[in-house]
């Protein structure tokens, strides 16, 4: 025990004090938010040199008092096009926007604009958004159409569940969304820590393999205590990493909504739909940032994180014993190691897309049996977690867990053992498979 | 008493024996020759030995007592294949590996700065070890193998890489912890290091103890009854069917005597014919010629 601590110790502390975890840490997070500011900002600046343009209204339905739109400015001074067109030559004007005539049974309506300039994509749409308004204003006024009817033909059509027994958990139409959604979050970013740690483990491993000191370390310890403490040692080192990660979320989102006005969540999403629809439809979206929250807090959390806290760990040993091994096969030829690194990761990567698909479908027959089944279920598990299912398929895929992490550590020992003092010979699967039963 | 006994041990892989009911012990505060040409087995013994592997068959005793897991701490192995971790600190590095062979860390500390300025590096111990040169690296690597005060030490081949001066520095080292009573064996394939450094050998060839006892006792055993006689004056003419002339030259003669034949009877033979001899030695084989007859043999 002593052993594994020495070992873990020293492959937490020389990562942790190296420039690239610093880096890492630090920066990346940093540098992640540097870019969506910088998205951000790119994306928000529109077309800002003002173009003058004169409107020839043949339609009759412009509202005159309107004589700005972002950066376009829209004067009514010239009755024809001709005269327009005269301006333009002048260069008292940049373009000349042509409304045709209307009538009610126009269903494409053309707007011609008249330059030899082009408009920017964001001109263009900032005209059509003036007068697709206007026009459907003037359809609705001919057409005898009462306004208050108009509003009645939309509908907003949501599916609501409601339980039939009286015991079962009250549940909303957001419960659903809200809890695949997290499953989706916590899949993903246990499937990033196992993926990032696990092949660290790696790395470490053969490193040790190839520069020949774990001969030096194995007449020492036991190897299987030199990969305990291996695999420890680097999980501690990303527990530590998101935990910095995590403190350093709510600092920058703490600080961005003070300082920027805008919410560190926003960085994920498109900001200026979100910003649109927000004003749009305001009232509705602050229901269902209620109803998220409500949706949140009926969670049994209580339940839930340790669960989480149990399948990253049980999904980081069964990974990373497994990268061990490989990692202890792999001499220092890089086209076998990549052979061997598809090996650990296609399981990984497949448990990956099942959780994916179990987003949507959390009940479908493969999301529950790959959440019990091994090297699945620590990936698929957390994904349906938050939509409640039944309490004999968690303690099944927890049983199924923990015999797996125990199995493939023992076996993952065993090829270890041998895998690291076996130089210049490749290999085979079969050859890892005979090294399970050697005698020591 | 035997500070390790090893008796009829048989490692077995999937498709060959490579080590064959090796038998044989290691006297406390002697430096034992490992010998063996490459692929003989020795690395699989000294894996077995250094408790990296496990035997077959046969057991293998230290200071009469089973190997078990508290013998990692009382033996020290230089593998043939350095290796240190490249990025990390040699001091730090020096500390973990003396603590994973159960030293206290403040102890530890304390026999690191001995043997520091033992080899006057004092100033290294914060310096990663890809910038130290190869033989510097071997200095920190033999500090690693000895710093527990093991009381057996395996050494795969402890002069390949070093120049004259550091190899001088390691022997002497060596010399001192066997006259403070640290055993040692000393595998290699050089011969002439063997003859200098052993007082025992085991010789083994494909995975089995072909030689095994005192390197005088062996060369006493193995020579040939050959004699070089340095001489002044004019050819001796020796014709004789209780010896044969090997060569001869202006100034000496090469014999090789029957074993019947004692030296002094020669010698009375020379003196007879009144050659005026300069010199007179037994020509004893050395161990290199032992070696490579032994092996052509058992390779046969």
């Amino acid at each position: 025990m002593n052993n594994i601590l020495l070992i873990l110790q020293r492959e937490f502390w020389t990562r942790v004090k190296s420039k690239s975890f610093l880096l890492t840490t630090f920066l990346a997070p940093i540098g992640i938010v540097v870019f969506y500011a910088a998205l951000f900002f790119i994306m928000s600046r529109g077309s800002d040199n003002v173009k003058n343009l004169a409107v020839i209204d043949n339609a009759g339905i412009v509202d005159q008092s309107e004589t700005k739109r972002n950066n376009l400015t829209l004067s009514y001074d010239y009755s024809d096009l001709e005269t327009a067109k005269e301006a333009y030559l002048a260069e008292k004007i940049d373009g000349i926007i042509e409304l045709p005539p209307i009538s009610t049974d126009v269903t494409n309506y053309d707007i011609v604009f008249h330059s030899d300039e082009q408009l920017a994509i964001d001109e263009t749409s900032t005209i059509e958004r003036l007068y697709s308004k206007k026009v459907r204003n003037f359809k609705i006024q001919t057409l005898g159409i009462d306004q208050s009817q108009l509003d009645l033909i939309d509908t907003d059509l949501n599916v609501s569940p409601k339980t039939i027994k009286e015991t079962a958990k009250d549940i909303s139409s957001l419960t659903s969304t809200v809890s695949s959604v997290l499953g989706g979050i916590v899949g993903f970013l246990l499937f990033m820590m196992v993926m990032i740690y696990g092949s660290q483990v790696m790395r470490s491993v053969s490193e040790e393999k190839i520069n020949r000191i774990v001969e030096v370390l194995i007449s020492s310890i036991k190897p299987f205590q030199l990969m305990m403490g291996k695999i420890l040692g680097v999980g501690s080192v990303g527990l530590l990493q998101v935990l910095i990660w995590a403190v350093l979320m709510i600092v920058i989102s703490i600080v961005g909504t003070s300082i920027l006005g805008i919410s560190a969540m926003d960085f994920g999403g498109d900001t200026a739909a979100i910003t649109e629809a927000m004003t749009q439809e305001g009232i509705k979206l602050d229901e269902n940032v209620v109803g998220v929250m409500k949706e949140l807090s009926s969670i049994n959390w209580a339940m839930i994180v340790p669960l989480y806290i149990f399948y990253f760990l049980v999904g980081y040993l069964t990974y990373s014993a497994l990268f061990a091994a490989v990692g202890s096969a792999m001499g220092d030829d890089i086209q076998d190691a990549q052979a061997l690194t598809m090996v650990a990761t296609l399981p990984m990567i497949i448990a990956f897309y099942i959780a994916i698909a179990a987003v949507t479908a959390p009940h479908s027959t493969m999301a529950v049996w790959s959440s019990i089944l091994p090297f699945f279920g620590p990936v698929v598990m957390p994904v349906r977690l938050a939509v409640d299912p039944p309490m004999w398929q968690i303690v099944a895929s927890v049983l199924s867990s923990i015999v797996t992490v125990i199995a493939l550590t023992w076996l993952a020992g065993r090829i270890y053992r041998i895998g690291i003092l076996m130089y210049g010979k490749k290999a085979s699967f079969k050859e890892l498979g005979k090294w399970i039963f050697y005698n020591g | 008493m035997a500070v390790l006994s090893l008796d009829n041990v048989v490692k077995q892989y999937s498709n060959h024996r490579a080590v064959d009911g090796v038998t044989f012990d290691v006297e406390e505060g002697s430096i034992f020759g490992l010998l063996g040409p490459n692929g003989a087995g020795k690395t699989s013994l000294i894996r077995i030995i250094t408790t990296i592997t496990a035997a077959d068959e046969g057991t293998v005793m230290i200071n009469g007592e089973p190997l078990n897991s508290r013998h990692p701490s009382q033996i020290g192995y230089l593998p043939e294949e350095r290796g240190l971790y490249k990025k990390m600190e040699v001091g730090d590095q020096l500390l973990f590996l003396a603590q994973l062979k159960g030293l206290e860390k403040r102890d530890a500390k304390k026999k690191i700065d001995f043997w520091f300025e033992r080899f006057e590096i004092t100033d290294w111990w914060t310096k990663k070890v890809q910038e130290l040169s190869k033989g510097m690296q071997q200095k920190i690597q033999f500090i690693s193998t000895v710093v527990h005060e093991p009381k057996l030490l395996i050494l795969d081949e402890p002069f390949s890489g070093l120049d004259p001066i550091n190899t001088n520095l390691i022997k002497d080292e060596i010399y001192r912890l066997n006259q403070e009573g640290t055993s040692i064996i000393f595998s290699t394939h050089r011969m002439e290091q063997v003859e200098e450094v052993c007082e025992d050998i085991v010789l083994i060839n494909q995975g089995r103890v072909v030689l095994n006892g005192k390197v005088n006792d062996i060369k006493e055993t193995y020579k040939e009854n050959i004699f070089r006689i340095g001489y002044k004056g004019s050819k001796p003419s020796l014709s004789s069917n209780k010896y044969s002339v090997i060569s001869q030259s202006n100034d000496d003669i090469t014999i090789q005597m029957t074993a019947e034949m004692g030296s002094n009877e020669l010698l009375n033979d020379l003196i007879r014919q009144g050659v005026d001899i300069d010199s007179y030695n037994e020509i004893k084989p050395t161990i290199n010629e032992i070696f490579i007859k032994k092996v052509g043999e058992t390779n046969e």
